[in-house]
Parts: structure tokens; sequence; C-alpha cells
């Protein structure tokens, strides 16, 4: 069995007489040592998920095992010894703000009643791996997001978890502070074979660091795979939509949005043929360029296209026959770009 | 009578000549036992107030344990004492003092309805405090396997120290308000010199003086109070 499975999992929260489903029957198998992302949305219902894969989240039904162990057979006391091989992190870093670094990396371990001079020990070579040895003594109000989320990593890996649950945990930072936080889960991964699970709802989150993702579209599991092939091949709306970035494009004119589209992605091998050059001159039509851009998918460049087909229902089919024929992976869009 | 005491008894002695040194006395220990009852009761208030207002917290709608029986319980005894006038409580809770004490007229006795008074009012200050400590640090702890026990001294009672020891200061002053009127079941202090003398016997520059000594001695705990609940706080540099 894999390190952590989740079966039928459902969640149903009672808010004043109604019932909200937050989470609709999930299955999920993460392996150890992968960096596993479940993006979704706001109020997709990930940071139920992920809570649940500790049990600060209680299911409504179906169940979590973690190592074989099924959590709903722990008691409160086993509960609480589980929880300390699965370390957290959170989009507002949660430090103890009366309490110094050092004493925040070392307080899992005074819960979990480690002698204090081995505890200190323990804390300074994790303030080592986060890079932050300079500030042991400081508060995490004299700290930056970037350094509160860098003591807030050390002191999820201080009772040494197998699992680490990021919960949105680089929503608050800026894109370079993101990056450096990303490349140190990538390095924490590497080097300790912890398994990661990160929450977001960034898909270039996902695209930087993990190798397989689940999306989450209003507390169902809309797609699960690799990176990779997701990026490549969306098959739900949810999917299409995280990676269109609708967030952040701007909208060009509407008849260019009332034609037919499509989504293609270059591999490494293909990105180095003219192919749409080629497209062009060989149907001799046409074809516009709504969107391009080129994105880092676990440390490969992959390039990526959106284009309105002609008019022409024939030309338009053929374009697309031709386009998969060169091995790139083409896909129809229906949202606007 | 100790240096000290001689040597404010010559400091008063130059401002009012008048005054014979039975007055200053009197005076001396007034402000004695208006110490003695106000952090007195502050500290026995806060051993019942303290663990009561953690019980609120905890047992709240969104606290760690929830439970709506101990919560309305423990509210509801809050609310009425607190909605008792103190100087009712005063007289109402003189058989009960009497119990405890065994004599329902000095210092001591006075101790016990401020404890009655003050223990309710402190539960709440204490609750509205914890209720302050930020959820997501709360979570963070029970994601790292903490027991709400570990939860509530090394993290609640932690992080929400500031805000306690200011809920500690304003107890502090309001009790030595209160303690003041006290004097009215013959309680002592600096209240009851000057309703005895400065009411009843119209003698003001007596009652000026006691007025303005608990002026000073409320300034001096905000002041420390202030100063301190500033100094324990790491939050801002």
């Amino acid at each position: 069995m894999s390190e952590i499975e989740i079966k039928n999992l459902t969640k149903i929260f009672e808010i004043k007489g109604h019932k909200v489903t937050a989470l609709n029957d999930i299955n999920l198998s993460i392996e150890k040592g992968d960096i596993f992302g479940i993006i979704g949305m706001s109020g997709a219902g990930k940071s139920t998920l992920v809570r649940s894969i500790n049990y600060l989240e209680k299911p409504t039904n179906g169940t979590v095992y973690i190592d074989d162990v099924d959590l709903s057979l722990l008691s409160e006391r086993e509960l609480r010894i589980k929880r300390r091989e699965i370390g957290m992190i959170f989009q507002n870093f949660n430090l103890l703000e009366q309490k110094n670094v050092l004493d925040n990396i070392c307080f899992p371990l005074e819960i979990a009643g480690v002698k204090k001079k081995e505890a200190r020990k323990r804390a300074k070579e994790l303030l080592k791996t986060v890079n932050l040895t300079d500030k042991e003594k400081a508060y995490p109000s004299q700290l930056s997001g970037g350094q509160k989320q860098r003591v807030a990593i050390a002191r999820a890996l201080a009772s040494k978890p197998n699992i680490l649950l990021c919960d949105e945990a680089t929503s608050a930072l800026d894109p370079q502070t993101t990056d450096s936080i990303l490349r140190l889960l990538k390095e924490i991964n590497e080097t300790l074979g912890i398994t990661i699970i990160i929450i977001t709802h960034q898909m270039s989150v996902v695209t930087q660091v993990c190798k397989n993702v689940a999306i989450i579209d209003n507390g169902n599991l809309a797609e699960v795979g690799s990176v990779d092939e997701i990026f490549e091949n969306p098959s739900s709306d949810a999917a299409r939509e995280l990676l269109s970035g609708k967030e952040i494009t701007y909208k060009p004119v509407e008849s260019l949005n009332t034609k037919r589209k499509i989504r293609i992605v270059f591999k490494e091998n293909s990105a180095y043929e003219p192919v749409i050059s080629n497209m062009i001159l060989k149907f001799k039509t046409p074809v516009n360029i709504l969107k391009a851009d080129t994105k880092n998918v676990g440390g490969k460049a992959r390039g990526e296209m959106v284009l309105a087909l002609p008019e022409e229902e024939g030309i338009a089919e053929d374009i697309i026959e031709y386009l998969k024929a060169n091995g790139l992976a083409v896909s129809e869009i229906s949202e606007e770009i | 009578m100790n240096k000290l005491e001689i040597n404010m008894l010559d400091f008063f002695k130059g401002i009012f000549t008048f005054w014979d040194s039975k007055v200053i006395i009197m005076i001396l220990e007034g402000i004695r036992d208006t110490l003695y009852m106000t952090l007195g009761s502050t500290i026995v208030g806060y051993l019942l107030g303290l663990p009561l207002g953690i019980v609120l917290y905890v047992t709240s709608a969104k606290g760690l344990r929830p439970n709506p029986f101990i919560y309305r319980t423990g509210d509801f005894i809050c609310n009425i004492i607190r909605s008792i006038p103190f100087l009712i409580l005063l007289i109402l809770l003189i058989p009960f003092t009497r119990l405890i004490v065994g004599k329902s007229y000095g210092s001591t006795a006075t101790i016990v309805p401020l404890v009655i008074c003050a223990a309710p009012y402190i539960a709440r200050v204490v609750e509205a405090s914890l209720n302050e400590v930020d959820t997501g640090v709360i979570e963070a702890a029970k994601a790292m396997g903490a027991s709400n026990l570990q939860i509530i001294f090394k993290v609640l009672l932690v992080e929400a120290k500031t805000s306690l020891f200011t809920g500690f200061t304003i107890t502090t002053g309001l009790l030595l308000g209160y303690s003041a009127m006290s004097g009215t079941v013959g309680g002592g202090g600096l209240g009851d010199i000057a309703v005895r003398y400065g009411y009843y016997r119209w003698k003001t520059d007596i009652m000026i003086v006691t007025v303005l000594l608990l002026i000073v001695i409320f300034q001096i705990i905000q002041n420390l109070g202030t100063y301190a609940s500033k100094r324990i706080d790491h939050r801002k540099h």
C-alpha cells in the first residue's frame, strides 16, 4: 500500500442547519518520497482534504491510512503520537509570537518530552538546514515572511516526520520568496526523503516542484496524475481553467474569442521544429496566436500556445490532426483566454 | 515604627504642621491596609478567576473541548455576580464572610467580598485574553501532537501573557477602588479614613490627602503594569 491512502473520503459540514459537502468521495494514493500537489480554486475543499490527512478534520465518511494504519482506529493519545510523524506548515506561518526562533523550533520536541539540551541541539541543526543560523535569538516579529516560513519548516521537521503537509505555504509570499521556499522544500524531499504534500491554488507552484498532482473542484477529485501528463493533456475543465491562469490574463478583443480555440503544448524535442510555420505554409491559412508562454514543469521547459482556428471546419480538423501527428499535445478549450 | 515610617512622618509633619502624629500614623496604616486588601484580593481573585476563565474558554463553542452545559453554567454565575453592585454584595456576603474569616469587619474580612466580586470579572478578562490568541497557532500545536493541557499551558497562557498582564493591572486598579468602598463595613484603609474623617467629621484636609494618596497608588500600579507588559511582549520591536 502507498504511504498515504485516502479511501472514499467524504466530509460534510453542518453550518446553521445547512449541510455543506466539502469533500465528496475522494480516493487518493500518495507514494513515499513524492512531492504531491493538491490544487483547486479557493473553497474547493483542498484545505479540508489536507487536514484530513493528519485528522485535524475527522472525515464524515471514508478512511485515511498512513503507513497502513487506519487513523480512525487510533485513540486520542495514539493520534497525537502519530501526528508527530506528520509535519505541517501554514499560509500564515503560525509561529509562537512570544517565543524566539530557537524555542519555536524546540516546541514540538518539548511537547514530545525531549530533553531541553537535546532539543536545542536538534533545533540548531535544523536552522542550518533552512539557512537561518544567524536568527536563532530573533522573535518572529523581527523576521520577514520568507524567514518565518523557514522557521516554520524547521519546526515542522523537528520531530523527524515522514510526511510534510504544506497548506498554502507560499500564498502569502512574493514570487522570489516563493521560489526559494519551493527550492528548500524540494531539497528537503531529496535529501531527507520526506513525502511532501503541497496545497495551493497556484499552478506555477505545482509545475515548479510537484511530481504528481490532484485537482480538486467543488469537493470532487477532478483529475489526478503526473504533472507532466496533466500539463500536456488536461482532461477536466478544472484543470484547464487552472492552467489557463485566469487570475493573471487580460482579455483580448471579443472577436478573437468567438472562434474555436486549441491549446497546444510543446515538449523539449518538438520545441526545435518550426511546427506552426510549417502548418501555416502547408494549409495556406493564417491562424491567430492568442497566447504563448513557456513554463518550467519539473525542471523541463514546456511551451504552451493557444491558437484560434480558422472558420472553415475542414481545415480546423486537419490542423488538429497535423499538430497531433507532429507529436504535440492538443486540446480544445472553451473558456476565454 | 520602622525607620521609613519615621522619615515619612517627618515629611508629613513638614507639610501639615498642625497634624498630630496620631493622624499620620492612621494614614500610614490606611495605606498599608489598602495595599493589603487590594493585592490580597487580586491574588486570591486570580486563584479562582484564572482557572474559571480557562474553563470558560475551553468549554465555549469554539474552544478546545466545547461543553455547552459547563459553559452556560459558568457564564450564568459570572453574569449574576457581576450584575450585583459591590456595596450590596458586601452586605449580602456578611454571613459568609463571618463563616470564613470569623468576623465581618477589618481588612481581612473585606478581602472575602472583594474576591467574590473580582473572580467572575477576572474570569471574563482571562477569557477575552485567551480569545485573542490566533487560532492558527493552536491548530499548529494540535498538528504537532500537543494535548489540550499542553495547548493551555504552553501555548495559550504563553501567547496571551501580555494581554493577561494588562488585565491583571486593570483588575488591581478596579479592586483598589472597591477596597476604598469597603470602609462602610469597617474594612479600614484609605477609603475608610476618607469617609470617616472627610465626610462625617468635615475634615477636608484629611480627605484630600487620602484621595491624593489613592491617586498616587493607582498611578504607580497602572504605570508599573504598563511598563511590565511592554517589557514581556515580544510581538513588537
